[in-house]
């Protein structure tokens, strides 16, 4: 909306910041190696339809390597893109991002990852859900740039591509989706919760899905999937 | 063969608990919805909306926004001069290399506004003035005047529901390309088949050269019949550009403007015997829809009274403008009347329960294939026994001690439901495989699932032999999705192709198995001739008779395979902390007919959705506006509140199935479940608390105040 | 979202450093949940963003002496897995009252003491203080959520924090790194009522950082519990909530803490209920007693009248809750 307040250009300090910035971005374009990629490259490589995208796979070493180099010294990079690595179903992907960027879009607009859904994009609806680090994490408002170091793991990452993670397959059996688009957020959510609880209650479950909501009302499918999916193995 | 459905002991699939065949790919994340699009070179595309609620558009200067770092293309789609009549109203629409740089450019777009007057208090038609009225119908069955006088008992009360909005989780919104004249336009639609046609009218292009896609969509609610200002928006911007676009609403806006029901609210006095027969009801009803008027709703709901005067008055306002939600106009109207003869009957002293089946013969009108009492008086006898209604009903207030209060309340409902003209092209290839094509759509009711087990069924194969092709506007030709009218469409359609095509197999066959065409049945993937089930031949067996034709066959909606006109019947147990006025819905039963069904199990995942959405409308669903800036003050879901998964009670769905109900035909279900909740829950309310929460949302403060503790003490 | 420069600092004094000494310059940058939210929606508007999740020592629960030290980036998750909410059911309740397991995984004790209001005027782009053309929206506006205390204005938003009513009934402390070094001052401190459009809801500097959150020894054996009356058992804020520490000597309430969340810019100490309960043993009656004395002084706009109520019930309910299981 247009009340909205926006900061004119060049007011208070943006001076100095981009001073700085521009000082850091030099520094770390003579350190780094180009690595010949741009987001135009992701974005003109994204298929419509195919999961795996252009992004550059790091492998072995480069893992631990992409996953030590956390973010920044303690100085300020950007606000111009950056290049970061994403460790991500256990791959390491490299992308450029603004700092600004959230993990969702991200994943969505540039790894073309679409499995995690765009809705509230407020923190409130879990539809954007993905798993950090083993817990469950809204990535509408997580950064980009601030997951680097951990482990991000998305739906796509759950099963390969022939294959239904026992949750999504409970999800199917109990009709536990409607038009489907909170579905992934709510698989992602029930995964969290089943990969930490062995024996889950029906209180249980419907605490640890306080964070989702869904608009089509598939919540006595989803109770039903998530107690199925814990007993045929969904911590799989 | 015939086009007939099988006989209930002949039925493989139809009626079955099938799982939705697109499941798998919904919850495995990978089914790219519209909003998931992503082409080679695609832009973002965002829009400038309108601060104010009613303003005059001066002057629209773009200069600024179109030098912006990424923007590719700017289109101005409100013209200068005009009024826009709600905020949120889109005024330019431009195309930028990242979303965040189109959110920037939008910023940097200069709109003058010289701002005018608004409204957009959901208020009664004498606090809005005439300006902002319009008084749509009065009028008067029986006398009216002579009902009330021969009454025994009278009751009067206000009743209403607030505005609320669809809040469909994918958001409106498309990504377009074109390719040279052609363009490929992914909807998040509920009519695949029509929203080319309109985005063709304003770009001057054939809708031949308009390809929809929806494999999936993310919710639509009756909220996505058209292409909309973004729509056009989008596919200008595409032209312009050269380059893929993808327009998707923000929350904010989506809420905003994407969709709203109208309120309702009215002064109902409602009259009887005191046994309970109803004889007189007069209402004064208003609400509010947004700018434009709106229908006006017949009143009472499904009560056919013999004296009855009702007027209602449409109050203009600048709230956005209202769209078709699920079952329009009934769970308002549902709520005015079933709460009015809930209260009624509480001030008889009678059980509700006992009132509805006194009256039962007053339930609705009756068709040639549609006998309402009858079902409905099927339907209350099976929820009353499911619910053990008579257990647990008390006298209102009578609850017990301490301050968490239980209480039940019932409510019925009806809808048609009668079939949309959906055209199918059913194939049958050499090899054995069996295809039905079909411009429709699925918006999670479990569209596709029915079509492939109709053509399944109808062929005598399983359901993983066959191909469902929809969400493609380059297939026949289907309707729209509103109204509850898909599933009789696709099935009968599906049946009717399906049949034909067989018959022309059938008489591929025939000679090899020594018999009449009309002599062979389809059954268990093989075909047979009827009776003599020895002489049979293998489906693909049969199909390699075909040499190197395959049979395509074309169905039509056939409407004896359908009918229209449901009952149905709710029951809800609520609690309520008389402390805090805090509800909570501990159950729920809903008991639903819907001639034929076709698949058990998402047939009734309809039904509890509809449950859990209306427990959602009933507690918590309103958009709150503010008078002073003309702005929605929640537009986004923290604030426009949804019930969560520990919010619904235990939920009890019995679809009613057998004689009576079977051999009426498919008949519609999406709408018909949602009607009551808002009833039901408002009549629990008020037998547990004594007093009546006069309207929907049901909130802690409106409870607080219906018991006088609304302020201190 | 405005674009930003960013750092993520591994020390606490390299972070200091890279504040600024006026506010809507640099965010400070924990869960996220709040702050990215609100840069969403334009209502900040901060050129640099400090990511302090990179600082080791800001992540743990330490028992000492009787008493716990809560780092500031100790996530709600983190806390409901710890002791704490065996020894102080206040905090544990008001965390578990956050149904969202996504937000205690990433929200910070912190982040939640210093989150900005959810006020709908504020997050709709008029100002913390609800501003338009010289006068605040709230009054004839839509208040069903707004404050019924502290309310002269112009600030009629409440304080969203979960924890702070809890630590606040529990005398904690906060620690506050700035470039001169750490102060320490009660919970209670950190919360202020901004009189004009540029002050803040919190007394912390633009250029520190909250670093820690101590509770007092002396308060380990006092009762205490929180209630909250929520709409929704889903994700949903607090329509209002009382915590309570109650100080018992020989049956007997000799010292109390009362206090509201969700009410107040402030989370708000009632001294009156603090009074009523002081002296007495803790009945139902005296519960009911300290729940009335607790609205006094109320101030109710035009839609939120049933606040009042809602903290009499609170006060009450918070009260009794700390006899079970005590």
């Amino acid at each position: 909306m247009s009340n909205k307040k926006s900061v004119p250009p060049g007011a208070g300090r943006n001076d100095d910041v981009e001073e700085r910035v521009k000082d850091e971005r030099s520094k770390r374009a003579a350190a780094d190696e180009p690595t010949g990629f741009s987001r135009r490259d992701f974005i003109k490589g994204t298929g419509l339809a195919s999961v795996a995208v252009s992004a550059t796979v790091l492998l072995g070493d480069e893992v631990a390597k992409a996953a030590g180099k956390a973010q920044g010294e303690g100085k300020w990079i950007g606000p111009g893109p950056v290049d970061i690595t994403l460790r991500i179903n256990g791959q390491a992907r490299k992308l450029q991002v603004e700092p600004r960027v959230t993990l969702l879009d991200a994943l969505r607009n540039r790894l073309d990852l679409t499995g995690a859904k765009k809705v509230c994009d407020r923190a409130t609806c879990g539809a954007c859900t993905v798993i950090i680090d083993g817990k469950a994490h809204y990535s509408c408002t997580t950064l980009a740039i601030d997951a680097q170091g951990h482990d991000i793991l998305t739906i796509e990452g759950i099963a390969s591509e022939d294959k239904l993670h026992p949750v999504s397959q409970a999800f199917v059996d109990n009709d536990a989706q409607q038009c489907g688009f909170c579905t992934p957020g709510f698989v992602m959510a029930s995964k969290a919760y089943l990969d930490q609880e062995a024996n889950p209650t029906y209180e249980g479950v419907q605490k640890a899905l306080g964070g989702n909501l869904c608009r089509c009302g598939t919540y006595m499918g989803v109770r039903r999937a998530v107690l199925e999916a814990a007993k045929k193995g969904g911590r799989a | 063969m015939d086009y007939k459905w099988p006989a209930a002991d002949k039925r493989e699939l139809i009626g079955k608990r099938i799982s939705r065949i697109d499941g798998p790919w919904k919850a495995s994340g990978r089914i790219k919805y519209t909003y998931d699009v992503n082409r080679p070179g695609m832009l973002y595309g965002r829009m400038v909306l309108s601060p104010y609620a009613h303003a005059k558009v001066v002057k629209i200067d773009t200069s600024e926004a179109e030098k912006m770092p990424g923007v590719k293309a700017v289109q101005i789609i409100f013209d200068e001069g005009k009024e826009v009549l709600w905020a949120g109203q889109e005024i330019v629409a431009l195309a930028a290399e990242t979303e965040e740089q189109a959110e920037e450019a939008v910023d940097k777009v200069h709109v003058e506004y010289q701002q005018l007057p608004h409204l957009v208090l959901d208020t009664t038609p004498d606090k809005a003035g005439a300006q902002y009225t319009k008084q749509l119908t009065e009028k008067a069955t029986g006398n009216p005047a002579t009902g009330f006088q021969e009454a025994e008992v009278t009751s009067e009360g206000r009743y209403g529901a607030s505005v609320i909005t669809h809040c469909c989780l994918e958001s409106h919104g498309q990504a377009m390309e074109w390719e040279g004249d052609s363009l490929k336009y992914w909807a998040s639609t509920q009519y695949v088949s029509g929203v080319g046609g309109e985005v063709g009218e304003a770009t001057g292009t054939p809708a031949s050269k308009i390809e929809v896609i929806t494999p999936v969509m993310g919710g639509g609610f009756g909220s996505k019949f058209a292409a909309d200002t973004w729509g056009v928006a989008c596919a200008q911007l595409a032209k312009k550009t050269g380059r893929p676009v993808k327009m998707m609403l923000e929350r904010d806006h989506e809420l905003m403007v994407a969709g709203a029901r109208p309120s309702m609210y009215a002064d109902v006095k409602v009259a009887a015997k005191k046994d309970g027969t109803l004889v007189a009801w007069d209402s004064q009803s208003w609400g509010t829809g947004g700018p434009a008027s709106g229908g006006a709703p017949p009143l009472p709901y499904i009560w056919q009274f013999p004296n009855s005067r009702v007027k209602h008055t449409a109050v203009l306002t600048n709230i956005g403008p209202d769209r078709a939600w699920r079952a329009p106009n009934h769970p308002q109207m549902c709520a005015i009347t079933m709460c009015a003869v809930d209260d009624l009957a509480a001030k008889l002293q009678m059980d509700p329960y006992d009132v509805f089946m006194k009256n039962i013969a007053m339930a609705g009108r009756s068709t040639p294939s549609f006998h309402p009492p009858k079902i409905y008086a099927e339907e209350l006898a099976k929820a009353a026994e499911l619910f053990d209604w008579k257990k647990k009903w008390h006298p209102r207030g009578q609850s017990g001690p301490g301050p968490v209060k239980t209480g039940v309340g019932l409510s019925i409902h009806t809808w048609g439901g009668a079939p949309n003209q959906s055209d199918c092209a059913v194939t049958i290839r050499p090899d054995g495989s069996a295809a039905v094509s079909m411009g429709t759509q699925d918006l999670g009711v479990g569209c596709r699932t029915v079509v492939g087990i109709v053509l399944a069924e109808t062929l005598g194969l399983p359901l993983e032999a066959v191909t469902v092709n929809i969400g493609d506007s380059k297939y026949p030709p289907g309707g729209a999705s509103g109204g509850s009218t898909t599933t009789g469409g696709v099935s009968s359609s599906t049946r009717y192709g399906a049949v034909q095509a067989l018959n022309q197999l059938f008489a591929k066959v025939a000679p090899s198995l020594g018999a009449q065409p009309d002599q062979l049945e389809a059954f268990e993937g093989k075909i047979r001739v009827i009776g003599n089930p020895s002489k049979s031949i293998s489906w693909k067996q049969a199909c390699a008779k075909l040499g190197a034709t395959p049979i395509t066959a074309t169905g039509k909606t056939f409407r004896p395979l359908t009918s229209a006109g449901v009952g149905g019947v709710q029951m809800a147990e609520v609690s309520v902390d008389t402390e805090t006025g805090v509800v909570r819905v501990d159950k729920m039963v809903a008991v639903q007919d819907c001639g034929l069904i076709i698949d058990m199990k998402t047939a009734e995942s309809q039904v509890y959705g509809a449950l859990i959405m209306g427990v959602t409308y009933s507690l918590y669903e309103e958009k709150i506006m503010d008078q002073q800036t003309g702005h929605c003050l929640n537009p986004n879901m923290e604030f426009y509140k949804l019930a969560g998964i520990g919010d619904v009670g235990e939920l009890v769905v019995h679809m009613m199935t057998g004689p009576g109900y079977d051999d009426r035909g498919v008949i519609g279900l999406g709408e018909p479940p949602v009607i009551s909740p808002g009833a039901a829950i408002s009549n629990a309310v008020a037998n547990a608390i004594g007093v009546r929460v006069p309207y929907l949302p049901i909130t802690p403060p409106r409870v607080l105040a219906a018991l006088g503790k609304g302020g201190m003490a | 979202m405005q674009n930003f420069a960013y750092a993520s600092p591994s020390s606490l004094n390299e972070a200091i450093g890279l504040l600024d000494a006026k506010w809507g310059q640099t965010a400070i940058l924990a869960g996220g949940t709040d702050l990215l939210s609100l840069m969403k929606d334009g209502g900040d508007d901060c050129s640099r963003v400090v990511n302090i999740k990179g600082i080791g020592e800001l992540h743990h629960i330490q028992d000492e002496n009787g008493g716990v030290r809560i780092a500031a980036l100790v996530s709600f998750d983190q806390l409901l897995g710890s002791n704490v909410p065996s020894h102080y059911p206040a905090i544990g309740e008001a965390a578990r009252g956050v149904s969202s397991p996504q937000i205690r995984n990433m929200g910070t004790v912190g982040g939640d003491l210093l989150q900005r209001p959810r006020c709908w005027y504020y997050r709709g782009g008029y100002g913390l203080l609800a501003m338009d053309k010289g006068h605040s929206l709230v009054p004839g506006g839509d208040n069903r959520y707004h404050a019924i205390f502290g309310n002269e204005g112009p600030a009629y938003f409440v304080s969203p924090s979960s924890l702070a009513p809890a630590l606040i009934a529990l005398q904690a402390k906060a620690t506050l790194h700035g470039p001169p070094g750490p102060r320490q001052i009660p919970v209670e401190e950190l919360f202020v009522i901004p009189k004009a459009e540029g002050e803040r809801e919190h007394s912390i500097r633009p250029n520190e950082i909250l670093t820690e959150i101590a509770i007092p020894a002396d308060v380990r054996e006092w009762r205490n519990a929180t209630y909250e009356v929520r709409e929704k058992e889903a994700l949903d804020w607090p329509l209002a909530t009382a915590s309570v520490g109650l100080k018992m000597e020989g049956g007997k309430i000799s010292a109390a803490r009362v206090v509201l969340g969700h009410v107040a810019p402030i989370p708000w100490r009632s001294r009156a209920a603090e009074q009523a309960l002081e002296g007495k043993s803790l009945t139902e009656s005296t519960a009911a007693a300290a729940g009335e004395a607790a609205v006094q002084g109320a101030k109710p706009l035009s839609d939120n009248g049933y606040k009042v109520q809602l903290v009499r019930v609170a006060v009450k309910r918070a009260l009794l809750r700390t006899k079970e299981g005590a």
